[in-house]
């Protein structure tokens, strides 16, 4: 091999191409620990489910009225960024624009409706263990959804400015890559806070 | 302007003019600008670790005060509360501030000179670990200064550590605190896997890589894993104390031993994390001194990775006492037991690689060498203490305090030492003393097996840690004032490094670019070495590739003087993951304010977080939004964007 790369180098990339580039590396670490930190959070909740007395719960059964459509919004925003994506790969910057500014929209009511829910609970953070997890865990979540938004709005704004193009985006895959962290993520909040007690856990 | 895509790099050898385009491009610009926008690697190791040695000797004289209160019985020197604060910021600084600091400070130093590269991965990244460390360093101190430094211990358990019990800011010192300086070895963490796996020379496939890099790899995944269980862990707490949520009071239906899970599924991972890359030194350094490879070099690699894997199933151990199920306490007792076996098979390829060589006894082999005692010595107490019987009788005393600073002192502490010595002439250019390097080592050890061997006694006999004075039951007395000597005289044996360091820096003999005759990269390059490390990206064919006319091998040589010269920006190679083949060139990032303005704009925000100040938290957060933006702003010199537009 020494005497290969010496003797007769061959093309190389310059910089990053496509989704090729130590970037994509640098966010896959991020999502890793952000991800770490959600099984954290998890675990806190089950544990402390786990090792209290019966009545745990504060709602033994959490409605889905608004939370189930809200996930389902929240998955569909993945969709709309990856189509701004393609939009991007495509040369489509109109479709990217759009793609991105839906998402980031259906973002935005995403963290409307957790409002909503946040007030309609019956319970405050400081009420037991129960709520105390349920607002924190949530919270987090909604942090990073925020977090999200604002990177949507970035790649928007570069975006507009005719920044990129097919083979010159890794910013905008791995921003979208985050998107799809953040939204995936809530898939296990969703389980853990609205499913489980259907299943029996912590009643 | 169109920027080409694609480029066949240039393949050439050395030479006056090349150098100085590389160093044009390359060099940090001089005076304070040049010191606070820096990303140069080896300038970040450095300020690395001046900064953990500072903290080191903190925590040092913090430690000699409670051995002058312990130095006899009923002493009454220092009040009960002054010893919380004492044990509890001597805890913090050498794990948290020392420990795991001093082996980022080296890995950042000697990273990308032994892997073949211009610098880490993520430069700015490199920069914004160090000034968020230095940041947190200095919030935590400010607590201990003010009076508020952490009074719980460095496992700061539930309940003492709630409101109720510890109404004062002290708390929320070390919990902020321990959420800030999580960011920072968060993202060093970061930088280590990707560098590791991103930035190495061509050819230096992953089983050539030196067992260094190895054990910070592994350490930095582990970090990348568990660092957010005790942020999170110490954000609760910070939670529950300022905002009345229960995660961890029994009244509101919270768990308290949460937070012992919490902090031991980091905790124990960490205790791996703060040796792995310090034994990487030892196998690294040792064979260097016995003239002739390490052996056994994949199965201590490997070791090294299964040590960790281990690692992440032993987190209970530390809670034996807690009443937890005795079915889950075999289970966490078995996996302690387990874990013996990796770490043996790198004290025999040390002992085999010694016995096997023709050592040459300089300071740094003593160092090195006598690590592999101490290390069997703590090895051996932990053994003990992973059974849940013997725990039982044992947990709590001094003889856990006995087998954790042989486990840190011994595992870390010495082989950095030694690490010093052996590094210092790459970085400096000059050797350390060897006379006074002689005795810096037989005071240290001498007097750090004084202090701690008799120490294992002390708790055998009962006497319980933590407790800020005591009555002469049996023997206790003696054995106190022996550990007390023997501390001293560690301290002083400390300071003779510090002395050497400072004497050898104006007048040590020179050192040339491979003063030991080394065989890695790192020794290929002029010492101290220039900005941009490597003139030419090094090929590599063998993992020695400055002694592979004399051992042999497969007979593929490695190119050092010929190859890669990348000179047509701040460039270096990216390769493949595992078999280190090219695979782009990589644009590297210049000097930049943004890594210290994000860690100003995080300082504001936790400062703002401590005193509740909410317009500071916010603006803190603002100027940190603005430094990311500032940061991640597409450029077409890192061709992160089309030149074309916008």
């Amino acid at each position: 091999m020494v005497e290969t790369i010496v003797s007769a180098p061959a093309d190389l990339p310059v910089g990053p191409v496509r989704r090729h580039g130590i970037g994509w590396w640098g966010v896959g670490t991020l999502i890793a620990s952000e991800g770490a930190l959600f099984a954290y959070l998890l675990f806190a909740y089950y544990y402390t489910g786990a090792t209290a007395p019966a009545g745990w719960l504060l709602e033994p059964s959490p409605a889905l009225k608004l939370a189930l459509p809200n996930t389902v919004l929240l998955l569909l925003s993945s969709l709309a960024a990856w189509c701004g994506e393609q939009g991007i790969l495509k040369r489509g910057r109109a479709r990217a624009l759009f793609g991105f500014g839906l998402a980031f929209v259906m973002g935005a009511v995403f963290v409307a409706v957790q409002g909503i829910e946040w007030r309609s609970k019956s319970f405050g953070i400081g009420t037991s263990s129960y709520s105390s997890l349920y607002f924190v865990t949530t919270g987090f979540h909604i942090a990073h959804v925020i977090v999200g938004l604002a990177v949507l709005l970035a790649i928007f704004g570069w975006t507009a400015l005719d920044y990129f193009s097919p083979r010159r985006r890794l910013v905008v895959s791995a921003g979208v890559l985050y998107w799809h962290f953040v939204d995936a993520v809530w898939l296990f909040v969703f389980a853990t806070y609205y499913l489980t007690p259907y299943l029996g856990f912590g009643r | 302007m169109m920027q080409p895509q694609v480029r066949t790099p240039t393949v050439g050898i050395d030479g006056v003019e090349h150098e100085a385009r590389l160093h044009e491009l390359w060099d940090t610009s001089p005076g304070w600008k040049g010191f606070l926008t820096t990303v140069d690697h080896k300038e970040i190791g450095i300020r690395y670790i001046i900064t953990a040695f500072v903290f080191l000797a903190l925590g040092g004289t913090e430690a000699l005060l409670m051995r002058l209160q312990l130095a006899g019985p009923n002493l009454t020197l220092l009040t009960p509360e002054q010893y919380n604060q004492l044990f509890s910021t001597h805890g913090m600084t050498m794990i948290f501030l020392y420990a795991s600091p001093i082996l980022s400070g080296f890995s950042n130093y000697l990273w990308p000179l032994l892997l073949g590269s211009r610098d880490m991965a993520f430069p700015r990244l490199n920069a914004l670990s160090y000034w968020i460390y230095l940041a947190a360093g200095l919030f935590l101190y400010a607590g201990f200064v003010t009076g508020n430094g952490p009074n719980d211990g460095w496992f700061n358990y539930v309940p003492y550590a709630s409101r109720d019990f510890n109404p004062g800011l002290n708390e929320d010192f070390y919990a902020l605190g321990m959420v800030f300086l999580g960011i920072s070895t968060t993202v060093g963490a970061a930088n280590f896997v990707v560098t590791a796996f991103r930035t190495r020379a061509p050819g230096m496939s992953i089983n050539r890589l030196p067992i260094l890099v190895w054990g910070t790899l592994t350490a930095s995944v582990a970090n990348l894993i568990v660092v957010p269980a005790v942020s999170l862990a110490f954000f609760l707490l910070w939670m529950d104390r300022q905002f009345g949520t229960h995660f961890f009071d029994t009244a509101g239906g919270g768990q308290p031993l949460l937070w012992q899970h919490l902090f031991w599924i980091f905790g124990h991972p960490w205790v791996y994390a703060i040796v792995l890359p310090a034994m990487g030194m030892v196998s690294d350094g040792l064979p260097v001194f016995c003239r002739r490879p390490l052996v056994g070099y994949s199965l201590v690699a490997l070791s090294t990775v299964a040590t960790m894997i281990f690692g992440f199933g032993v987190w209970v151990h530390h809670m034996f006492a807690t009443g937890l199920p005795g079915l889950g306490l075999a289970f966490f007792s078995g996996a302690s037991i387990a874990i013996v076996v990796p770490s043996a098979v790198a004290v025999f390829a040390w002992i085999a690689t010694i016995r096997l060589g023709r050592p040459v006894i300089t300071t740094a082999f003593l160092f090195f060498s006598s690590m592999i005692l101490l290390f069997v010595i703590g090895g051996v107490s932990g053994f003990m203490t992973a059974s849940v019987p013997v725990d039982l009788q044992l947990t709590d005393t001094y003889f856990v305090v006995a087998h954790l600073h042989y486990v840190l002192i011994g595992i870390n502490v010495f082989p950095v030492v030694g690490a010093t010595y052996f590094w210092f002439p790459k970085m400096t250019g000059r050797f350390l003393d060897e006379k006074l390097g002689r005795w810096n080592f037989w005071t240290m050890f001498i007097g750090f097996n004084l202090a701690f061997l008799p120490m294992h006694l002390t708790g055998l006999l009962g006497m319980p840690r933590r407790v800020y004075t005591y009555a002469d039951y049996g023997g206790w007395g003696a054995l106190n004032l022996i550990t007390s000597i023997g501390s001293f005289v560690f301290a002083a044996g400390a300071m003779l490094l510090f002395f050497n360091v400072i004497k050898s820096l104006k007048s040590g003999a020179i050192a040339g670019k491979n003063p030991w005759d080394a065989p890695t990269l790192e020794w290929s390059v002029p010492s101290p070495p220039p900005a941009y490390n490597f003139a030419v990206i090094p090929t590599v064919a063998s993992r020695h590739p400055l002694w592979e006319n004399r051992i042999g091998g497969d007979g593929a040589l490695s190119s050092l003087d010929r190859g890669m010269m990348l000179d047509h920006g701040k460039e270096t190679i990216a390769t493949s993951a595992l078999d280190a083949e090219p695979d782009m060139v990589l644009e590297m990032p210049h000097d930049s304010f943004a890594p210290l303005i994000l860690a100003v704009g995080l300082s504001a925000l936790f400062v703002g977080l401590l005193l509740k100040m909410w317009m500071l938290t916010g603006i803190g957060g603002a100027i940190a939004a603005f430094a990311i933006l500032l940061w991640l702003w597409p450029t077409t010199d890192l061709r992160e964007r089309e030149p074309a537009h916008g």
